[in-house]
């Protein structure tokens, strides 16, 4: 049995698509048969964070149409065994995601695949709202910051009442927190919301804390999915956030800030680094 | 840390005023939102007791019957409007 997953979070610019290409990656590197699907219609960006942007022939939107077929349309990434990407179409618009015709594509997907991730656009629209309504679990993509835990609280309205599952009576959608461009020392500051803080208000399980990386662009420079960065502190955090989406249990890292500065904390510069904002 | 930063400025940091807004905020959207599900499903069952009582086919009845919340200083309150039909109400369990 596939099980799809969403990735959604209202607001954008929080790394809903990296967050995608990095969990879809690291399902595959486990041996999963994993596509990623782009529900972004209009304004696709999987293909370039996947680096499969020149590979584009057919999309998402020629299969709900007909237009061509499965094989046709699926992209096979080069690096990793088992992973497929399905861009959106860059010429449509979000009303070309039909229900049925959403549906049909998830269904011929789910016969071959372990894993389909539903990378959904920002938003609450059409596009976001075909993203979320056949899940089974979601992905709740948050930064620690005030507009988008708001926005996170309102989508998990939403899967909550307009979800298939929802509708249906069948047992709720799985909902997952994860927390990205976490920041450490700003939060020891006082300066930014804490993990706790996050938790505490949207009452969520935390799947993971994505810290605030410069790997994260680098990775999205060259169309390599971070998690494949195992050197990289984002990298390393998503491959445990994998691990916990298929039950494995794993201390938070990077949640802390490191041991060795707190002398230089305490005693160090009373520069402006120290103020709160 | 954070006792050093109490000592100095003795005022709430600016991730305390965040969590205490969003709080305050969302536990309001999210009364509004469990009000509008609870409230369609109330009408939904007060409708179909009343198109039990009066003879009145369902689809005027969702014109006739108004069912509103409204808040009123510290209390809400819940309003039922509903139209009787001109005819001489017709009770269908004679």
């Amino acid at each position: 049995m596939a099980r799809i997953i969403v990735v959604t979070s209202g607001k954008g610019g929080v790394g809903k698509t990296t967050t995608s290409a990095a969990i879809g990656t690291g399902l595959a590197l486990r041996g999963f048969k994993t596509v990623i699907i782009d529900f972004d219609v209009g304004l696709r960006n999987l293909d370039l964070i996947m680096g499969c942007e020149r590979r584009v022939v057919f999309d998402f939107v020629n299969l709900i149409n007909d237009e061509a077929k499965l094989q046709q349309a699926l992209i096979r990434d080069k690096r990793v065994e088992n992973l497929y990407i399905l861009p959106a179409s860059q010429t449509r618009d979000k009303d070309a995601l039909t229900e049925e015709g959403v549906a049909r594509v998830l269904d011929e997907l789910a016969k071959d695949f372990e894993y389909i991730i539903c990378d959904s656009p920002a938003g609450i629209e059409r596009g976001a709202l075909m993203a979320l309504y056949f899940a089974d679990e979601a992905i709740i993509v948050t930064n620690p910051e005030v507009s988008s835990v708001r926005d996170s609280d309102r989508i998990l309205g939403i899967l909550a009442s307009k979800s298939k599952r929802a509708e249906e009576n069948l047992p709720p959608i799985k909902q997952h927190l994860l927390l990205t461009r976490y920041s450490p020392t700003r939060v020891s500051r006082g300066e930014m919301l804490s993990l706790a803080d996050v938790e505490d208000i949207l009452s969520v399980p935390l799947l993971g804390v994505i810290p605030e990386s410069q790997a994260v662009l680098k990775a999205s420079n060259s169309g390599v999915p971070v998690i494949m960065d195992s050197e990289s502190d984002a990298g390393q955090a998503y491959g445990d956030a994998v691990a916990r989406l298929l039950g494995e249990e794993h201390p938070f890292r990077f949640i802390n800030l490191q041991k060795n500065g707190l002398l230089k904390r305490i005693f160090g510069s009373k520069s402006k680094e120290e103020l709160p904002v | 840390m954070r006792l050093l930063n109490y000592l100095k400025f003795n005022k709430p940091t600016s991730a305390n005023i965040a969590k205490e807004r969003l709080q305050i905020i969302i536990s309001h959207e999210r009364s509004r939102r469990n009000n509008t599900e609870l409230l369609a499903l109330m009408q939904q069952e007060l409708l179909e007791v009343i198109a039990k009582y009066l003879n009145m086919n369902t689809s005027a009845i969702s014109e006739q019957v108004k069912v509103e919340l409204e808040r009123r200083g510290d209390s809400s309150v819940l309003e039922l409007n509903i139209t009787l039909p001109d005819e001489e109400l017709a009770l269908t369990n004679s």
